[in-house]
């Protein structure tokens, strides 16, 4: 049994769609790109173009729910499905949308380099605990036109684990699309067997922009699975309450997955989302708070109930270092999103507000995941008695070490935690220097890519790539790509 | 022929599979493989492989102990033959052990007992709840080179000091090496009690063990 966390009732779940859909007519959704108004036009919603308001009858929108994929796969580049999107299964990636990166040694945030997102790629390639990649920092050396493709690109060159991704501009979700199909064989290949999924954003509160509806049409037409990211902030571009937040996520999602199946019913899109709320003395969001994590355990819950796949924001932390807060956050947040079944959690690696990334953190990070992990697996069965098979000639004597199934069982029971992580005596402790957990990450981290090593993908297909990516940088304004 | 039963001795070990262990040191006898190479070109292969995987932390416990049983399994079975011919293995030392009086902890101290016997020591492990002269007696009607005072307890723990000053008083410290250990023992206060010796861990044990001895 997969132990399970749920927080609302069945008769606040049914209220909170209710509301979303009385929103969805009054005031309605602000959806700022025309073809997109005239999809929801069409299919019998009343629109005022002067204010750009679409508003949306629940039973064009119930029509639109049910066309969702109540399931798909995301596949690595080896063609294996490994990630799952649907029912209560759980993954993890790393934070996106970093701009800085922690230097291990100075503590100092700094703009992120191709570099620094190479080794967070090679990190996150390295621990079994990251189901998918995220193009987790932007590269500021790198011409802003082209720093989402950019990422994409540094992330197929290290990794072949499916993609949690997402595009600036129209126009490069179409050539980051392009380079995903390079491995696929083709669009449609790609759209069979998708490798990444793209974020995109409604604005709160219940706005649609120009760029978010593009996105979700241009998506659904593909067929790449697209991730909702709704990020309601309580009291201030939300309403104060947890459970108002939740409503207006509700709509903005309902409203998005209304556009993108009138687009094309049947493409894949998930019920994401990054909410927080404001913390009132410093303006700040933080996305640490537990107020931020039960939004999303509420909001999941509420997509579940539809049967959607689910997304979440969760496992960063707000401090600056990584220091007993950062553990503290993101530990209770990745063990809340697990036991809320949520398919997707992002955050991992993340400090200051999702704004800087740490490799280092993102390695101990992979501890408290894996230790979520293995609390999901719930208590075991392995045997027909739980014990009394197992007293068999132990005589009162604490001798379980020496029995066959002690040794069969043991890594099926304990998860294992790596040397970031420490269970040792005093004196071990001592002797290995006396390190905190950072500076165990540090030393662990270095081990970890010196035994990284390179996917094996077909070298016609890098080239591929590679000329594609530095053509688009040429036009951006950049000769060369970095040396990588 | 010889080459591939010696490995497969060592894996019987590393398996932590007794019943084959036994099986292969039959197998050595009716051969005609000494019991002595058996011993030491097979089966201790295996104990050292598993005490290195142990002490880079990609072994267990489990399978520490279970190499441990295999490998007393096929020494039960091969000593026999080795009287016979009038050999015996070299044993390294002979160590009496205990977890001293008013004190119950078994574990730490049985393991520390099997690798000892694993790497080739006598072992003399007279279990929980040791009074201190019975130690020392057995000691000395048994020729030992070495005791290992085993105390999980603070409270306990002082009774390690009884051992040392016993041992002192009877003339014996000489001859007999003391060896501590237990989750509050340090090196400072092996060092504060004249102790000979202190070890964190069982295979750690064998090595101080064998310091002791002025092997390697």
């Amino acid at each position: 049994m997969q132990p399970q966390l749920r927080i609302l009732s069945s008769e606040l779940i049914a209220q909170i769609i209710d509301e979303a859909f009385q929103l969805m007519i009054k005031p309605g959704i602000k959806v700022q790109l025309k073809e997109a108004r005239a999809l929801l036009a069409d299919a019998g919603a009343q629109v005022d173009e002067d204010q750009q308001v679409v508003h949306i009858p629940e039973d064009v929108a119930r029509k639109a729910l049910e066309t969702v994929p109540r399931e798909f796969y995301l596949y690595n580049r080896d063609g294996e499905p490994t990630v799952h999107y649907g029912g209560d299964s759980v993954h993890f990636d790393p934070g996106s949308s970093g701009v800085n990166i922690l230097d291990a040694d100075t503590l100092k945030h700094r703009p992120a380099t191709t570099q620094d997102l190479v080794k967070v790629i090679k990190t996150a390639d390295s621990l079994w605990q990251y189901d998918a990649q995220s193009t987790s920092v932007v590269c500021s050396e790198v011409p802003k036109e082209i720093g989402d493709l950019y990422r994409l690109y540094l992330v197929l060159m290290f990794s072949k684990k499916p993609v949690v991704t997402g595009a600036f501009t129209t126009q490069n979700t179409s050539a980051m699309i392009d380079m995903l199909a390079i491995f696929a064989g083709g669009r449609d290949a790609l759209a069979k067997k998708p490798t990444a999924v793209f974020d995109v954003c409604p604005s709160p509160p219940l706005i649609w922009s120009k760029f978010g509806s593009r996105s979700l049409i241009d998506l659904a037409r593909a067929g790449i699975p697209a991730e909702m990211v709704s990020m309601p902030l309580a009291g201030a571009a939300a309403p104060i309450t947890l459970l108002g937040s939740v409503v207006q996520h509700t709509a903005e999602c309902i409203s998005g997955i209304t556009i993108h199946q009138l687009a094309k019913p049947g493409s894949p899109i998930v019920w994401g989302g990054a909410p927080a709320i404001m913390d009132m003395r410093q303006g700040t969001t933080p996305m640490g708070a537990v107020e931020t994590a039960m939004i999303d355990t509420a909001y999941a819950q509420v997509g579940k109930t539809f049967g959607f796949p689910t997304h979440t924001y969760l496992g960063s932390s707000d401090a600056k270092v990584v220091d007993y807060q950062a553990g503290m956050e993101s530990s209770t947040a990745a063990m809340i999103g697990a036991l809320a079944g949520i398919n997707m959690i992002s955050g991992a690696g993340m400090l200051d507000f999702l704004a800087c990334m740490s490799p280092e953190k993102l390695l101990i990070d992979a501890e408290a995941i894996g230790m979520a992990k293995r609390m999901l697996k719930g208590m075991l069965v392995h045997t027909d008695t739980l014990a009394t098979e197992m007293f068999e000639g132990i005589n009162f004597k604490g001798e379980f070490l020496k029995q066959r199934i002690t040794r069969q069982l043991l890594k099926k029971e304990q998860y294992l935690p790596s040397a970031a992580i420490d269970r040792g005596s005093i004196r071990t402790w001592e002797q290995n220097g006396a390190t905190d957990t950072f500076a165990r990450a540090k030393a662990q981290l270095q081990n970890l890519l010196n035994a990284y090593q390179a996917p094996d993908l077909p070298p016609d297909q890098m080239t591929e790539l590679q000329n594609m990516v530095s053509g688009l940088a040429k036009e951006a304004g950049m000769d060369q790509l970095p040396a990588l | 022929m010889i080459e591939q039963i010696f490995k497969a001795m060592a894996q019987s070990i590393i398996d932590g599979e007794s019943e084959d262990a036994e099986d292969l040191a039959k197998q050595a006898i009716e051969l005609g493989i000494d019991p002595l190479d058996a011993i030491n070109k097979g089966f201790v292969v295996g104990v050292d492989h598993v005490g290195e995987l142990f002490s880079t932390g990609e072994a267990f416990l489990p399978e520490l102990v279970m190499a441990g049983e295999a490998m007393k399994t096929a020494v039960s079975v091969l000593e026999p033959e080795m009287s016979k011919q009038g050999t015996e293995r070299k044993l390294l030392g002979t160590v009496v052990l205990g977890t001293i009086e008013g004190d119950i902890h078994d574990i730490g101290k049985t393991l520390v007992g099997t690798m000892l016997s694993a790497a080739g020591f006598k072992v003399f492990d007279l279990g929980v709840n040791v009074p201190v002269m019975s130690m020392v007696e057995t000691a000395r009607n048994e020729n030992a080179d070495i005791i290992g005072v085993s105390a999980l307890l603070t409270t306990t723990m002082t009774k390690q000091r009884d051992v040392v000053e016993a041992l002192d008083d009877m003339g014996m410290r000489p001859t007999v090496k003391i060896m501590v250990g237990g989750a509050p023992v340090t090196r400072n206060w092996a060092d504060e009690i004249g102790a000979d010796a202190f070890s964190e861990d069982a295979v750690g044990a064998v090595a101080v063990a064998k310091q002791l001895m002025g092997i390697e």
